[in-house]
């Protein structure tokens, strides 16, 4: 499946050593700032450490304590699949959707269009305008609007009631999906070339559909993998939003995920040894959600 | 080149296209230009269109328009609020819109930094030397290394390709403290290395561009091996022109990215610390502050979204000059 050089001597790294050479700043840097860190969290995981100590190991008692001692961790479990289950998909969907249906407009069009829908991952807190949208009192947008409609006779709150409280982390999630994910899509779409869909069209692909199952896709893995990865760790590593929007902890946890418990024990409790050990649990989760999406998109297009 | 053109790929085929773009022309068909509709004609971008309903293309275009109008509410309001004056400011709910503009919370931010420790420019500086070696150095080494584990065969490769993957799934909140054990080991708290060399290795980078990178032919390359190219050579002179698109949308990754830096836990020496820092000193006095707060929000919002625009009309640009255009 995947066209790779042959060269002379695949097995023997001296043959190789040019290879190796270029890659070699690269994976120093690596190595030192990021799998360095990660196999010492995962090692903190077993042990009690309050960053001013000295670590103190305690085998598996963390992951004990994680699942049969935890309410909080429960429902953080609950709430995280609730959101990434929705906010996944439909998330990536919508950003392959919309560099999809951008790709078919004239070059001007098409950028003026990435542009507009990726502002709003430029700035920073651009969702905070959420806030105002399902503000809790009568006078929020959404709010004010009901009630001169007389839909409603007292105001939603958005922040207290936990269905509505899900309800707006995921709509403001999912309109922030269009991120570097969308991004990659669209910059992926430009790398098709075209005479693939003229000769596609000679040989009898009639709509737009045909058109993208059979060429499309197929031009798109690559992207749609790392478009894929993003989703997955974006979606089950969600916390930034339920906490800005419903606080931190969101009142009755019913907003409280994974990132959230991770970094209330991380960096509020300072049981940085726990905290560690949800790091563990959300890493073994993403990375069976990823085996199960490269599966899936290795269907695609066949 | 002119081989490459020859091998044109069967539809649904598996292997990329991206080597087609060199010097192929697109044969010249009959686009049936006299009765085409304006709707697509606007809908020209993928070549031949003869599969296209003008119904379609009809609910496509409304489609965009009803996303991009909720997608644009918050720049809008960004841009707006910072030339509200106070009043406009604090109104609850908030006007979307400016009544009485105004440009007095940019004029605030002057007496303000007269008073800085440090000069504006010196923040300044810090800043565009920041985002400048850390864009310039993570394409560099994440394109250096990402086409060798893209395009070659050797010991150890799929185990690299495999950590990679994996280190994109690690929450960043506990590695946190084992990362500033490790910068402070090295001696780097305190001095730009600090925030500059981890970005050189950001997986994220390296990932988009290996991904890319496999998708150029290997025939092309090989043919650049013959004419005497090094890999190293093969790599700038074939391979980076050929994804030009990744690359560009790594510098507008990698830009927003560093643009954002704080220099956090890293940078205690005044005169280190990004313009970014600076600003956050002055939002941090919040209701206090929320005029000029306004202003600096639009100034850090405007930066990233210029380069953006320019790095993305470039996206279009190098398509346009590859021989795509009608």
């Amino acid at each position: 499946m995947e066209d790779r050089i042959r060269s002379n001597n695949p097995r023997s790294f001296r043959a190789n050593k040019n290879l190796y050479f270029m890659m070699a700043p690269f994976l120093i840097i690596f190595f030192t700032f990021t799998i360095l860190p990660v196999l010492t969290s995962i090692f903190f995981s077993f042990t009690n450490w309050n960053v001013l100590q000295p670590p103190i190991f305690l085998g598996l008692e963390n992951y004990r304590r994680l699942f049969l001692d935890d309410p909080q961790f429960m429902q953080a479990i609950r709430n995280t699949f609730h959101f990434a289950v929705i906010i996944g998909p439909v998330g990536y969907l919508l950003s392959f959707l919309m560099a999809w249906v951008i790709n078919e407009l004239t070059p001007k069009l098409r950028a003026f269009f990435t542009i507009v829908f990726y502002a709003p991952s430029i700035g920073g807190g651009t969702f905070m305008v959420f806030g105002f949208l399902f503000s809790p009192d009568p006078h929020g947008w959404f709010n004010a609007f009901l009630l001169n409609l007389g839909v409603i006779d007292s105001p939603i709150l958005f922040n207290q009631d936990p269905v509505w409280m899900r309800t707006v982390v995921i709509i403001v999630s999912l309109w922030m999906s269009l991120g570097f994910g969308f991004l990659s899509f669209v910059a992926g779409l430009q790398t098709i070339d075209r005479t693939q869909y003229e000769a596609g069209a000679i040989d009898g692909i009639r709509s737009r559909w045909q058109e993208l199952w059979y060429i499309t896709l197929p031009n798109m893995k690559p992207q749609m993998m790392f478009g894929a990865i993003l989703s997955i760790t974006g979606s089950l590593g969600i916390g930034a939003v339920p906490a800005a929007l419903m606080g931190m902890p969101s009142p009755g946890y019913a907003t409280h995920t994974l990132d959230n418990h991770l970094n209330d024990f991380g960096s509020i409790r300072m049981e940085m040894g726990y905290a560690s050990a949800i790091a563990v649990f959300m890493f073994v989760l993403m990375i069976g959600a990823n085996a199960l999406v490269q599966k899936f998109i290795r269907i695609v297009g066949t | 080149m002119a081989q490459t053109a020859q091998q044109a790929p069967k539809p649904g085929s598996m292997s990329g296209p991206t080597q087609l773009k060199f010097g192929a022309t697109p044969p010249k068909k009959d686009r049936h230009k006299g009765s085409r509709s304006w709707l697509s004609r606007i809908l020209g971008g993928t070549g031949a269109r003869s599969n296209r309903t003008v119904w379609g293309n009809f609910m496509m275009i409304l489609f965009l328009c009803v996303m991009a109008s909720l997608f644009l509410i918050p720049v809008v309001m960004i841009i707006n609020n910072a030339f509200k004056p106070l009043h406009e400011l604090l109104i609850i709910p908030p006007h979307i819109f400016v009544r009485n503009p105004t440009l007095r919370n940019f004029q605030d931010l002057g007496p303000i930094f007269a008073n800085t420790l440090v000069p504006f420019s010196r923040y300044l500086f810090n800043s565009l030397f920041i985002v400048a070696l850390g864009c310039i150095g993570q394409i560099f080494f994440a394109s250096m290394a990402a086409y060798p584990l893209a395009k070659y065969e050797f010991p150890g490769v799929h185990l690299i390709n495999r950590l990679i993957v994996l280190s994109l799934m690690f929450s960043g909140a506990v590695t946190a403290i084992p990362n500033f054990v490790i910068v402070s080991a090295l001696g780097f708290i305190d001095t730009y290395f600090a925030v500059i060399i981890p970005v050189f290795a950001q997986t994220l980078g390296l990932y988009l561009m290996r991904n890319f990178m496999g998708q150029v032919y290997s025939s092309v390359i090989e043919s650049a091996a013959i004419d005497g190219a090094g890999e190293f050579r093969t790599l700038w002179t074939v391979v980076m022109p050929a994804v030009k698109p990744a690359w560009i949308t790594l510098i507008i990754f990698s830009f927003q990215s560093m643009w954002g830096v704080t220099g956090g836990a890293f940078l205690y020496n005044e005169a280190l610390k990004p313009l970014n820092a600076a600003l956050g000193q002055i939002t941090a006095a919040g209701l206090a502050r929320i005029g000029v707060g306004s202003a600096i929000g639009l100034i850090m919002f405007m930066v990233p979204l210029v380069i953006f625009i320019i790095m993305q009309s470039n996206v279009v640009e190098t398509m346009n000059s590859s021989g795509m255009k009608d």
